[in-house]
């Protein structure tokens, strides 16, 4: 499917701003996809998100799982050649998200219901709720 | 010098075991902890965000606590918590527009001044000495093949991580101090899959069975960890693996603390 | 004295913000000036001439020519001003550009008031100027050429053969460098050591070339045209005169070490040449790992085993003091070691491999004798992952820059790998090939369609040992999908830095590095082989990183730089240098103290101490003058009265 390039929107402004990363510093070696642990669950991979940034093109990365795949490890930022802070991006785009949505990704109710360390259904709830 | 003990959530209850070896190695080796008083959940992951301070609040909040009470450091035993106090910590320190932003918000705490300290147990172990850990050895564990596990947050970001983030051995030297065989873990440094524990078992369950596999196929007894969530994931979760992938054997999981009350000779 | 002064407009650079015409009238008037003109670009042809012209007309003097930097245009007016019969030291310049109208572009009334005052400062020190001649120093012509690798030995060989003697000083036993380790090279697949060796064994026997290896340049004193090097001669402990090569000696040395030639994956006796084809071919006891020690003698098996009766355990180090005119420095590389880069290992897997590593297991004269073998079991890998960009363009470890050669040679790695294992397969991860020279891409995309190798765009995250096999977890971002491969052997393209960090050879040089170890060039793309210091040049990956032919091609043009500077017997120095009132002088010693190049003595004559430069070393930078309790030093052309009188002029009013 073609993407028509627009000329850079906000939401990479916002982007850039909520994350304090520039996107352009990313030269798109894949050393973040190839650590990630979880990118083989991913559609998109979390360069192919850098990418579609770069892009502008917003919407594709809204319709993927990838950014609420992520587990916040820090794999990405550690490895990245350009020092550009992937978990950050990808905060920044769940946050967006989740703040124009006025919702959950995934509500509470949704989440399971066995007896976890508080820590896990905290850091979720952190992560996928409003 | 006293140490103030953060607990956080997750240690009172569920990862109760991680709690009392902890504390019963630390009276043991005659390092001073007491419990912060009165401190509050640290919020289990550090903001990543530039615009939202608010999320600051709970970690500040304590590391102002420990500060009021007169404490230089504060002593963490989960990661999470550890991590999240760090990265706060080196946030205010570095930008004394927010600190001032939040201090004014937390009107009824002492104002945080960026002197406290955060540090994780292991890191406090390894300044007492493991030699002289190896010292004191009741029952040293030998012919213990251990694989030492470290997750993410102890060593990621760089700039708060406890050790090499690529080939950490802070856990590797502990093990030999006690008597056992610390294996080659090539996976030791890989994700577990954290909070979607909560969301998507069966990712939790495939992270799970890689790590443990890989430990296995290095000839390891038991795993060792330090992070509740990571104990959750590592060990818990092992029912699933079982169910999703067909032959697998159960691997022993611990926390770190615990071999090394077994070693130290406490009950 | 007659002054005239030139005022440009540098087009609109001056112009549209010094009103020149105000700036002209008003010039005109100052004390001795007797001609005053503006003109739209003086550096043009019309332009000098005109000043030229002017000059015989009027019988003019003394020269001010207000316009852009002097390190643009300063000789091209000191020129004009000879051609007219003037001493180029009676000029002088007014920046009325870089220094005026370029910063002050918002106020252009400021600006121009300002323009004048720099023309009165200018008038000022041209009051006090002198007449100066160049100092005409015998020239020492004979070079030095410091790295005996193929830059070092192509740039000695085109000054010898251009005539004059050539020192060349090599720090291993050997000449050759990095390429003699090479098996063959991109794109012609030529052996490495069968182009090489003709070029060493020429070294050797020219009548022109001494050569010192095993040595290193411990110190370096004077200026171009006379340098003083102390070189220090390691001691082999097997005289040189004596050695026939002979071999003898290495059969009953009964310690075995790593060869360091071979990358360690070979050994060598504690008594060894490093490779069979060494230039000069003359034995060498490593004494560190030598069962005797300097007091001590326990093992005597090579001494009783020597015909010729070469070995001498009493050889002491051997310092040896040249006076050279020129120097060329083509000191090398070297690759960021494993340990460096932890997520493939870090050294731990014996399976995992650099480049270098790779082409002495090609090597017919390697530890393999040719065969691709895995360190760890002997095994011929059956495939193998090559990983590009390993620890280069990488800011967050502070190598941001492209090392170069490795596209090329992963690409020549994957092609060999395919030659002796047909059914093998290759893997190569890589961000972006860069094959520019002549006929590389056309290598590269060969490689590819021919000999069906499979390239990766992506980098790998890590690589680890399981079982026999190493596992290799990396991206293909084409596809979007992250890879596992499971392989026999993975070989990584290390970063390149400077051999021995350059930082060392560069303070005893007094010529300056990057922050990468890498020696600065004075102009990247019109004076490439120069350095900043005058007589010093530089040839070879120790510039940048570089390949073998455009090292060769720095070497020679190194080489006729300095053939160009010893096409004259005497060398003219600028005579911008120190002076010393005697009279004034207390030989107090501070200025000795201060001078950078050590270019100051104190001395005693009839009972009066007092300082005395040298002019061949003095470099004219001035802290002496600045240091001076007694204003007793000068430095000719800025003397502290032309000084205090230019500030004199430009605070007045």
């Amino acid at each position: 499917m073609r993407l028509v390039l627009k000329s850079e929107t906000d939401i990479l402004k916002k982007v850039e701003e909520i994350s304090g990363q520039n996107v352009f510093s990313c030269y798109q070696c894949g050393m973040c996809s190839a650590g990630c642990p979880m990118s083989e669950e991913m559609d998109l991979l979390p360069n192919q998100v850098i990418r579609l940034l770069q892009m502008g093109a917003f919407d594709e990365i809204l319709g993927s799982s990838t950014v609420w795949l992520c587990a916040s490890c820090y794999t990405c930022r550690a490895r990245c050649p350009r020092g550009v802070d992937l978990a950050r991006l990808m905060e920044a785009v769940r946050l967006i998200v989740l703040r124009k949505t006025k919702d959950d990704y995934i509500p509470p109710a949704r989440m399971v219901k066995e007896k976890l360390p508080q820590i896990a259904l905290i850091s979720a709830l952190r992560k996928f709720t409003r | 010098m006293k140490l103030a003990y953060f607990p956080g959530c997750t240690l009172k209850t569920t990862a109760k075991k991680l709690e009392t070896s902890a504390l019963a190695v630390a009276e043991t080796l005659g390092l001073k902890i007491e419990e912060l008083p009165n401190w509050n959940c640290c919020g289990t992951v550090y903001s990543l965000a530039s615009d939202d301070l608010i999320k600051q609040l709970a970690p500040i909040r304590n590391l102002a606590r420990a500060q009021s009470f007169e404490y230089k450091t504060i002593v963490t035993l989960c990661s999470m918590c550890y991590n999240t106090l760090a990265q706060s910590n080196i946030l205010v320190k570095n930008n004394g527009e927010k600190l001032r932003k939040i201090n004014e918000f937390m009107s009824e705490e002492e104002d945080y001044r960026g002197e406290v300290e955060v540090k994780h147990f292991l890191t406090l172990f390894k300044e007492f000495g493991f030699e002289n850990i190896k010292k004191i050895v009741k029952k040293p564990l030998s012919k213990l093949k251990v694989a030492c596990y470290y997750g993410c947050l102890l060593l990621r970001p760089k700039r708060i991580g406890i050790d090499d983030c690529e080939q950490p051995h802070i856990l590797e030297e502990l093990v030999l101090s006690l008597g056992a065989e610390p294996v080659n873990f090539p996976y030791q440094v890989e994700c577990c899959g954290s909070y979607h524990t909560a969301v998507k078992p069966e990712i939790v369950a495939m992270r799970a069975y890689r790590i443990l596999e890989n430990a296995r196929e290095n000839g390891a007894d038991l795993v060792v960890t330090s992070c509740p969530l990571c104990y959750f994931n590592l060990k818990d979760r092992q029912r699933d693996v079982k169910r999703l992938y067909a032959g697998f054997k159960e691997m022993p999981v611990l926390y770190f603390t615990e071999i090394m009350a077994d070693a130290l000779g406490i009950t | 004295m007659r002054v005239g002064i030139f005022i440009c407009h540098c087009g609109r650079n001056i112009a549209s913000v010094v009103d020149v015409h105000w700036l002209k009238n008003e010039a005109a008037k100052l004390k001795n000036v007797v001609f005053c003109e503006d003109y739209i670009y003086l550096c043009s042809e019309p332009g000098q001439k005109f000043i030229c012209e002017k000059i015989k007309e009027l019988n003019l003097t003394h020269i001010i020519v207000a316009a852009c930097t002097p390190s643009l245009h300063g000789e091209t007016f000191s020129r004009t001003l000879e051609s007219a019969g003037l001493n180029r030291y009676l000029l002088e310049i007014a920046n009325i550009r870089e220094q005026c109208s370029w910063v002050h572009q918002n106020t252009p009334e400021i600006a121009t008031k300002k323009a004048l005052k720099l023309i009165k400062a200018a008038l000022a020190k041209l009051t006090y100027a002198k007449p100066l001649t160049p100092l005409k120093v015998p020239m020492i012509r004979k070079a030095l050429v410091i790295g005996g690798g193929i830059a070092g030995i192509q740039a000695a060989l085109d000054i010898a053969n251009g005539g004059f003697e050539v020192y060349l000083v090599e720090k291993e036993p050997s000449l050759g460098g990095h390429m003699a380790q090479l098996s063959e090279t991109f794109p012609t697949l030529d052996c490495s050591s069968c182009i090489l060796t003709p070029k060493m064994v020429e070294v050797a026997h020219h009548k022109n070339i001494h050569l010192f290896t095993y040595a290193e340049v411990k110190n370096i004193e004077g200026t171009v045209g006379n340098f003083e090097v102390t070189i220090v001669k390691k001691p082999r402990y097997v005289r040189e005169d004596k050695c026939t090569g002979c071999n003898d000696c290495v059969d009953v040395c009964p310690v075995i070490v790593p060869n360091e030639f071979d990358q360690g994956l070979g050994a060598r006796k504690a008594i060894y040449i490093p490779f069979p084809q060494a230039v000069p071919l003359i034995y060498t006891i490593d004494l560190e790992n030598c069962l005797n020690s300097k007091k001590l003698i326990v093992c005597e098996n090579c001494f009783k085993a020597c015909g010729p009766k070469a070995i001498d355990f009493l050889m002491e180090e051997e310092e040896v003091k040249i006076k050279v005119g020129a120097i060329i420095v083509a000191t090398g590389y070297d690759l960021i070691p494993l340990e460096a880069l932890p997520e493939y290992g870090g050294g731990r897997y014996q399976d995992v491999i650099t480049s270098l590593d790779l082409e002495r297991l090609l090597s017919p004269s390697g530890p393999t004798g040719g065969v691709i073998r895995r360190p760890s079991d002997g095994k011929i890998p059956k495939s193998i992952v090559f990983i590009q960009c390993a620890g280069s363009r990488d800011p967050e470890h502070g190598r941001p820059y492209c090392s170069k050669i490795c596209c090329m040679y992963t690409a020549k790695h994957a092609l060999l790998y395919k030659h002796a294992v047909p059914e093998g397969k290759v893997y190569i991860f890589y961000i972006d090939i860069r094959a520019a020279g002549k006929r590389y891409e056309e290598f590269v995309q060969g490689i590819v369609e021919e000999e069906r190798v499979l390239y990766l765009r992506g980098k790998v995250s890590k690589v680890f040992r399981r079982n026999e096999k190493l596992v290799v977890l990396g991206v293909d971002t084409l596809t979007g999908r992250t890879v596992e491969i499971e392989t026999d052997m993975v070989v990584v393209a290390p970063a390149i830095i400077s051999n021995n960090g350059g930082k060392a050879l560069a303070q005893i040089l007094k010529t300056p590095v990057d922050e990468f170890g890498f020696f600065t060039e004075i102009h990247p793309k019109l004076r490439p082989v120069e350095s900043p210091t005058i007589g010093i040049y530089l040839a070879g990956a120790a510039q940048s990183p570089k390949d073998i032919s455009e090292s060769v091609t720095q070497a020679s043009a190194a080489a006729s730089k300095v053939l160009a500077l010893f096409s004259q017997k005497r060398i003219a120095l600028e005579p911008i240098k120190a002076e010393v009132d005697v009279e004034l002088c207390k030989g107090c010693g501070i200025c000795v103290k201060t001078c950078p190049f050590g270019a100051i003595k104190i001395i005693k004559k009839k009972k009066k101490k007092y300082a005395q430069v040298s002019k061949a070393v003095c470099q004219g930078c001035g802290s002496c003058m600045g240091a001076c309790k007694f204003r007793a030093i000068n430095v000719a052309h800025f003397t502290l009265k032309q000084l205090f009188s230019q500030v004199d002029a430009l605070l007045e009013g």
